[in-house]
């Protein structure tokens, strides 16, 4: 008996964008009713390789095989064709339309709907059951959860005769618990033949579910190895291309007097909703209070409050004295004379202007500082470009030009010169949300040392980010935060990731 | 990722959009039955022939130097400012009304009065919409769009009633003799140029160089033209840097209104010398294509400007000599105006496809 054709096998993939390779020479080859995983950092290629299988790119040389077929992949039609399903980070779906009308979207069988419908409520109920996809086809999407909007990603690869499955990041939207609940499915998906790529950059997340793993870096496929044969600490090393520190080395905190202080905080958005609900917390010096939860739970809003952007009611003090929430002193500049300082959670909209010059984004948001004034007209350019090459020597940024436009860094990159930004201004308080989101793995650990070395010359840092493991590793202090409130405070030595995930699916845990 | 080299970005692709232009008008030409080479000749003849020609061609670069910083520096700011046109309408009333009511003694004091009326009166006449946009989110385009057609009626009421001089015509009556700008040629010749004096470029030129200047100066030396650019390129930032809109908004406008209004100084006080009803000409809407065409940087609005110049005086000595009506000339400035502006990515996507497959082939 010979062994059976690979569901998918990828022959020498190389993919240019410009200067840059994205995909240099890749072979993969996934047998069928496995799950492979393919890890690596922020820009090794994951998704451009995805993309090429998808038929989103077009390769500029390799071949594609399907179940041992040569087969050309010119479009997302074709791959739908060969078999192939996507789910992407982001879903595409229709808001407003129900579970059923999305997943015929597409491919209606003719001019009236109905009979569609009808046929796809039948093989919808056909497939939830065979793979434990339990979801109502009648439910509005924006309605129900991110964890069932993605099953509905899932059924309608599946309503196209997917026989594989690609997942792009599944996991960085939803609770542990739900993370789980998607792990099950994708192993009843595999009991039934289905065979599964899964991208992540979660080192767990191999660990817990795949069968074999491919490593990427800078364009190459670094190795393929089984799962059972590797652990963490190889497969972060083979990712990075040298040894990581994958725990944070932190001694422990010695908390002074409170410096930020938030009492009775709400706030309701421009659409009128209520988003964070009576949150009453502080944090001292010497101390780093992480939030935890789900996003989408009021932590955006709390640091957009916090850092002055946007309008709240309530009380909050900075060393003592409290701070305008609504006037003529609630803004972004305002709060950083304050001593506070802001690293966004979303660099790329909000702490960066991503055509500005890496020297431009140093001053942004402090561009009223004197010293960047050459006079009472106009800036000193050299000034601030000297800062700059200064500080992005001394957080490493690569490449130190200081004429580069922040689009052209890295993710990691982009972050160390926020960082480097609000760092170096030697803060009271630092808010700090998603610090490490899409950063790669060097750049994670050189981050949250300087975190813990801003605790330690005794700031006050307010830490949000949907990384339980990041908030583990880095928190004096956990806040959860569900619908709007938080939901309990717990020590990281006092608590595991099962009781954080049952308070950030809103579960008031007593057993604590 | 650098997609292709800057000097594609501002030489090669306005370049290639103009010969494109130039083909669809040669066949324009051809169709009514005219010689497209010799047409062209007419027209570089007519507007650098001799220093009469070329006076006109700077007068009209002049009024597009004017409105196309006004573009540029509310397009900074992500504003879409298309009321270029009614600004400098208004900016022509402050103008006239400053040089009619104040009897200034002597031409430079009325250059600063009547300058600063016009750009008063413009930058005014975009505080309405601006306040608008920044306050109650209407869109500035179509605020703009409609603050055009009503300056239009204004005038032409006060320029039939109130402010109108003797006689037929809608227009006030004449500047007094003290306040005439010095031609082109008078100033060509206190530095021993001789210059033909029977064309209208005058002393608006250099106050519009002056303008290059300060637009330059203003958005990248200066703190405001750092939070302007910062708003333009992303508000979300800009909010979370404490930038604050509203104020960015409403200065960006008023500038840009400022600077539509003081084309009034060029066609205004430096040509007309009285005020007029269709004073602007249409200036306000070459404005946008010639901001769009010179990439938003005074350096390239300065050229596209001289350019556009050189098509409004050598289209009008085309329509002259070759007795081809001039709405046929306004054809071929609108196919400039439609590749330079509008089609811009047309041009721009091919090419930059272009450096990216050689970029690519360098690399390897």
């Amino acid at each position: 008996m010979t062994a059976p054709a690979p569901a998918i096998e990828l022959v020498g993939i190389s993919k240019a964008f410009g200067p840059v390779q994205a995909n240099k020479d890749i072979s993969i080859r996934v047998m069928p009713g496995t799950i492979h995983g393919i890890i690596g950092e922020n820009g090794a290629g994951k998704s451009t390789l995805m993309s090429i299988l998808y038929g989103f790119y077009k390769a500029d040389a390799g071949e594609v095989f399907i179940n041992g077929q040569k087969t050309d992949i010119p479009d997302s039609q074709a791959a739908i064709a060969a078999g192939i399903g996507m789910v992407f980070q982001h879903f595409k779906l229709v808001e407003n339309f129900t579970v059923l009308e999305n997943v015929i979207l597409g491919v209606e069988d003719g001019f009236l709907l109905r009979p569609s419908l009808t046929k796809a409520r039948k093989e919808l109920k056909q497939l939830s059951e065979e793979y434990e996809l339990h979801v109502d086809p009648d439910a509005i999407i924006e309605e129900i959860g991110v964890g069932m909007q993605q099953r509905v990603e899932i059924l309608k690869a599946l309503y196209r005769q997917a026989d594989i499955l690609i997942l792009d990041e599944p996991t960085g939207v939803l609770t542990p618990a739900e993370a789980d609940q998607l792990f099950r499915i994708l192993g009843r998906l595999r009991e039934e033949g289905k065979t599964i790529i899964l991208i992540t950059h979660k080192l767990r997340e191999i660990m817990e579910i795949t069968d074999t793993v491919s490593v990427m870096r800078r364009g190459e496929m670094t190795a393929t190895v089984k799962t059972a044969e590797t652990d963490p600490a190889q497969l972060a090393e083979l990712m990075v291309g040298r040894k990581v520190l994958l725990q944070v080395d932190k001694v422990p905190a010695k908390p002074g007097d409170v410096i930020l202080d938030v009492q009775n905080l709400n706030i309701t958005d421009a659409q009128g909703v209520h988003r964070v609900k009576n949150v009453s917390f502080n944090i001292r010096a010497g101390e780093i209070l992480g939030i935890a939860g789900v996003a989408g739970n009021g932590q955006s809003e709390l640091l957009e409050v916090l850092g002055g952007y946007e309008k709240g009611t309530g009380t909050i003090t900075v060393n003592g004295q409290p701070i305008d929430l609504t006037g003529k002193y609630s803004d972004g500049q305002s709060r950083r004379k304050r001593g506070i300082a802001h690293v966004p959670e979303d660099r790329q909209r909000e702490g960066l202007v991503m055509n500005f010059s890496a020297w431009e984004n140093t001053a942004f948001g402090y561009h009223s500082d004197p010293r960047y004034q050459k006079n009472a007209l106009f800036m000193d350019h050299a000034a601030i470009k000297a800062d700059t090459a200064e500080k992005m020597e001394r957080f490493d940024v690569r490449p130190p030009n200081p004429l580069l436009a922040a689009k052209n860094f890295s993710g990691g990159n982009q972050q160390k010169i926020v960082v480097a930004r609000e760092i170096e201004r030697n803060p009271d308080v630092l808010l700090i949300g998603q610090p490490t989101r899409g950063v790669d793995i060097g750049a994670i650990e050189f981050i949250h040392k300087q975190i813990v070395a801003l605790r330690d010359q005794g700031k006050a840092i307010l830490l949000v980010s949907v990384e339980l493991d990041e908030i583990m590793s880095l928190s004096d202090r956990i806040a959860v935060m569900f619908d709007g409130r938080i939901m309990g405070e717990r020590l990281p030595q006092d608590t595991n990731v099962q009781e954080l995930g049952l308070l950030m699916a809103g579960v008031q845990g007593d057993a604590a | 990722m650098q997609k292709m080299p800057n000097w594609a970005d501002v030489v090669l692709v306005p370049v290639l959009s103009l010969v494109l232009a130039a083909i669809i008008s040669a066949i324009v030409i051809l169709a009514i039955g005219h010689n497209p080479i010799d047409a062209l000749g007419i027209m570089v003849k007519g507007a650098l022939g001799n220093s009469a020609n070329v006076s006109y061609t700077l007068y009209y670069a002049t009024n597009f130097i004017f409105t196309g910083l006004a573009v540029a520096v509310a397009y900074h700011a992500r504003m879409f400012n298309i009321g270029g046109e009614g600004q400098a309408y208004i900016g022509g009333l402050g103008a006239a009304l400053a040089c009619l009511y104040i009897p200034w003694p002597h031409w430079t004091l009325a250059l600063i009065g009547g300058g600063v009326a016009a750009a008063v009166f413009g930058a005014a006449w975009a505080a309405i919409p601006a306040y608008l946009q920044a306050k109650r989110g209407s869109h500035i385009v179509i605020t703009t769009i409609m603050f055009n057609y009503m300056a239009y009626p204004l005038l032409n009421f006060l320029l039939n009633g109130p402010i109108k001089a003797g006689g037929m015509e809608p227009a006030t009556p004449s500047f007094a003799e003290a306040m005439h700008l010095p031609n082109l040629s008078a100033i060509l010749g206190a530095v021993g140029i001789s210059f033909s004096d029977r064309g209208p470029a005058n002393f608006a030129l250099i106050i519009a160089l002056l303008a290059c200047v300060f637009v330059w100066a203003l958005i990248w030396k200066t703190k405001l033209g750092y939070e302007t650019r910062a708003f333009g390129q992303s508000e979300t930032a800009a909010k979370y840097a404490g930038i604050k809109p509203t104020k960015i908004i409403m200065i960006a406008m008023l500038i840009s209104g400022g600077l539509a209004g003081m084309m009034a100084i060029n066609n205004v006080m430096g040509e007309a010398e009285r005020l007029v009803l269709n004073a602007v000409e249409g200036a306000g809407f070459i404005g946008i294509a010639v901001a769009l065409m010179g990439r938003n940087h005074p350096v390239g609005i300065l050229i596209a400007a001289i350019l556009f110049g050189i098509l409004y005086q050598g289209g009008a000595e085309l329509s002259a000599e070759l007795r081809i009506p001039r709405e046929m000339v306004t054809v071929i400035q609108a196919l400039v105006i439609l590749f330079t502006g509008a089609l811009d990515n047309m041009v721009r996507m091919p090419i930059e496809k272009l450096f990216v497959a050689f970029g690519r082939k360098g690399a390897n």
